[in-house]
């Protein structure tokens, strides 16, 4: 069975083809295309401007996918989108999409949870059984693990997404988006060396990044005031590579800690990250060295699966689709607010 | 006499491959401090939690048992974060406890510390996690199902007394909890696996048993103070309960419409509680839109 997918809750469009053949056989991915949507530095993005991009690239996305991925029309057994969560704007422009695509192609809908998806592309891909999940994006930030026909929320944070968290930061100091602000944050903090103080809030397997972001941007005006700052004890001048060190190792060891926690809790060996922040290579490292020290293993995705992708939407929704689930063209709705366990996972044992 | 403490059997699944067989070691726990390294019977690991390890070992007389939690300092953390937060948690825990012990409230006593050093000494409780407890007496009633809307069925006999001895053992919990705020301490990590079911010493059977098989009696003792502060915040307060509503959800979602039980428990248990339950729906909003971006 064919399925292609529609992503576009946030600023990325994501065009993917799957393949699911005989049962037990891996997916076969036939496409994957993406085109990401930039503000220039200093801003984030809007949901007018990403709409307007997603509306104006849709198309030409599609019809390359199909191209690429070799098939025609009638090898297609569903088209796939994503349902929620994520902004409104943008996610209506996709919807559109689909349902224009249903009604030319007279093929079914399925609309999917964005963050099922990344799930089950994550356990596809790194052949994980039953990890707990850790979903770090720029909207979410979820400690997750599978218990009776749910995706079950263990811990999340209580105010904005990690990555959200570095975003407003990249945004602060005035770093690139391009490829993504969390991507050149870990760069910067590649060079980074002085650990400055910042708040550490984890409230058992919840955390919070508010207070955090308030803090990194009262020492990123210090550091602006005075370039001429020093460590106090190490008498080192205090650098931008240090605050995003600073702040990378702080947050990471946050989001380790509350996994570490649901799989002592849950009694799980195994991690599955996913979510764009997820491709970080720090977070991915630090994560190693936890589940090592547990006796267990990590499982992660490059860029391709943690961001934003059409792929896990075609894969999410090809799952649903053979155990029956379909969304009439009149329910093919979309909504901001869609979490993890309201999905009932019929799929799985 | 061996004077390294091996850690005797950490739990690894077979069907996990170790991730670096070249050290087969690297799996096994740190060793503890010197200190603990001259006992002729050295602690025994019981569990490895989140942050610390849990050992079994003695305190003054070889016939006094006590739980020694041992924090050590974790890999992937910067040192300089790392001995921050062991120092924070280890001194803050004592803290805590003293205080939980001198208003009353079912904790375990604390003996001994090093916060250097990362390690903590207190009271051996006897009996076992609420969680394991509940998933047990759970999984006895698996074709029943538990919430309320049952309560009234046909059949209701054994299911209505069933409920009665989930109902009790709620409202203990929630007592617990209650008792713990109304001191001012919120515990930072309530879930099941955080609160222990001590079995009475006396046969008085009091305020638990109903049914016969006695699986959720007992005292509930709360433990695990490791993230717990000193608060009469109504927000910390709800943002505890919240904690431990979404961790009962995920881990018994047979019982979760039950909670409820466990709430009106608790906004009976010390003044101002209604105030926190109140709290306790701003919180569970703030925690929905949560949801709202992908």
């Amino acid at each position: 069975m064919i399925s292609i997918g529609l992503e576009g809750s946030a600023n990325k469009l994501g065009i993917g083809i799957i393949s699911h053949p005989a049962p037990g056989k891996p997916a076969l991915i036939l496409s994957n295309l993406r085109h990401t949507f930039n503000a220039p530095p200093g801003e984030g993005f809007l949901p007018k401007d990403t709409a307007k991009h997603h509306r104006s690239w849709v198309v030409k996305l599609v019809k390359q996918a199909m191209a690429e991925a070799k098939v025609s029309i009638t090898d297609i057994d569903c088209i796939c989108y994503t349902k929620g969560p994520g902004m409104g704007a943008p996610l209506q422009s996709v919807a559109v999409a689909a349902r224009m695509l249903s009604l030319l192609w007279q093929k079914e809908l399925v609309g999917v949870n964005h963050c099922v998806g990344h799930i089950e592309m994550g356990r596809e891909i790194t052949g994980a059984q039953n990890p707990v999940v850790l979903y770090v994006s720029g909207g979410n930030t979820q400690v997750i693990a599978y218990a009776e026909q749910r995706y079950r929320i263990f811990g999340e944070a209580l105010d904005i997404a990690v990555g959200n968290c570095l975003d407003r930061f990249a945004r602060t100091l005035e770093i690139s988006n391009d490829p993504a602000p969390g991507y050149n944050i870990e760069q910067l903090a590649k060079k980074g060396k002085v650990l400055l103080d910042l708040p550490y809030a984890v409230k058992g397997m919840d955390c919070s990044f508010s207070g955090i972001l308030a803090s990194i941007e009262i020492l990123a005006a210090e550091l602006k005031k005075n370039p001429e700052w020093r460590d106090p004890i190490t008498g080192e001048v205090i650098t931008t590579a240090d605050l995003c060190f600073s702040l990378q190792e702080t947050v990471y060891a946050m989001l380790v800690e509350i996994t570490e926690r649901a799989m002592a809790h849950v009694g799980s060996h195994q991690v599955l990250i996913v979510g764009g922040v997820g491709c970080n290579e720090r977070l991915q490292k630090m994560m190693g060295l936890m589940a090592k020290d547990r006796g267990g293993s990590v499982f992660a995705t490059d860029e391709r699966f943690c961001i934003d992708n059409g792929i896990m939407i075609a894969h999410a929704g090809l799952l649903a689709y053979k155990t029956g689930f379909r969304t009439a063209l009149e329910e093919s709705t979309c909504t901001q607010r869609f979490r993890t366990d309201e999905v009932f996972v019929k799929w799985r044992d | 006499m061996s004077v390294q403490a091996p850690p005797a059997a950490i739990p690894t699944p077979s069907h996990i491959e170790p991730p670096n067989p070249s050290h087969p070691a690297s799996t096994s726990p740190l060793p503890l401090p010197p200190i603990f390294q001259h006992d002729p019977a050295p602690p025994q690991l019981i569990t490895q939690g989140a942050e610390a390890l849990l050992y079994r070992t003695t305190y003054l007389l070889p016939s006094i048992q006590c739980a020694l939690k041992y924090r050590p300092s974790k890999p992937y953390r910067h040192p300089i974060l790392g001995a921050r937060l062991t120092k924070h948690r280890i001194l803050s825990e004592a803290r805590v406890l003293a205080k939980c012990r001198k208003e009353g409230v079912p904790v375990p006593a604390v003996y001994g510390l090093d916060e250097r050093e990362g390690w903590l000494m207190i009271e051996w409780i006897a009996g076992e996690v609420l969680r394991i407890k509940l998933n047990e007496w759970l999984k006895q009633r698996k074709d029943e199902k538990v919430p309320e809307e049952r309560e009234n069925a046909p059949d209701g006999g054994r299911i209505h007394e069933g409920l009665h001895v989930l109902k009790g053992l709620m409202g203990r919990i929630g007592s617990a909890v209650g008792r713990m705020h109304g001191v001012g301490i919120v515990h930072g990590d309530l879930t099941t696996s955080n609160l222990m079911l001590r079995p009475r010493s006396n046969d008085t059977a009091e305020g638990g048993a109903g049914d016969g098989d006695g699986i959720l009696d007992g005292e509930v003792i709360l433990i695990d103070f490791g993230l717990a502060s000193q608060s009469t915040a109504d927000e910390d307060r709800a943002v505890d309960l919240y904690v431990l509503e979404r961790a009962f959800g995920s881990t018994h979602p047979r019982a979760e419409g039950m909670f409820s039980e466990l709430l009106a428990a608790y906004g009976k248990s010390f003044k101002g509680a209604n105030i926190v339950l109140k709290k306790l729906e701003d919180v569970r909003m703030r925690g929905r839109k949560r949801s709202m971006l992908g």
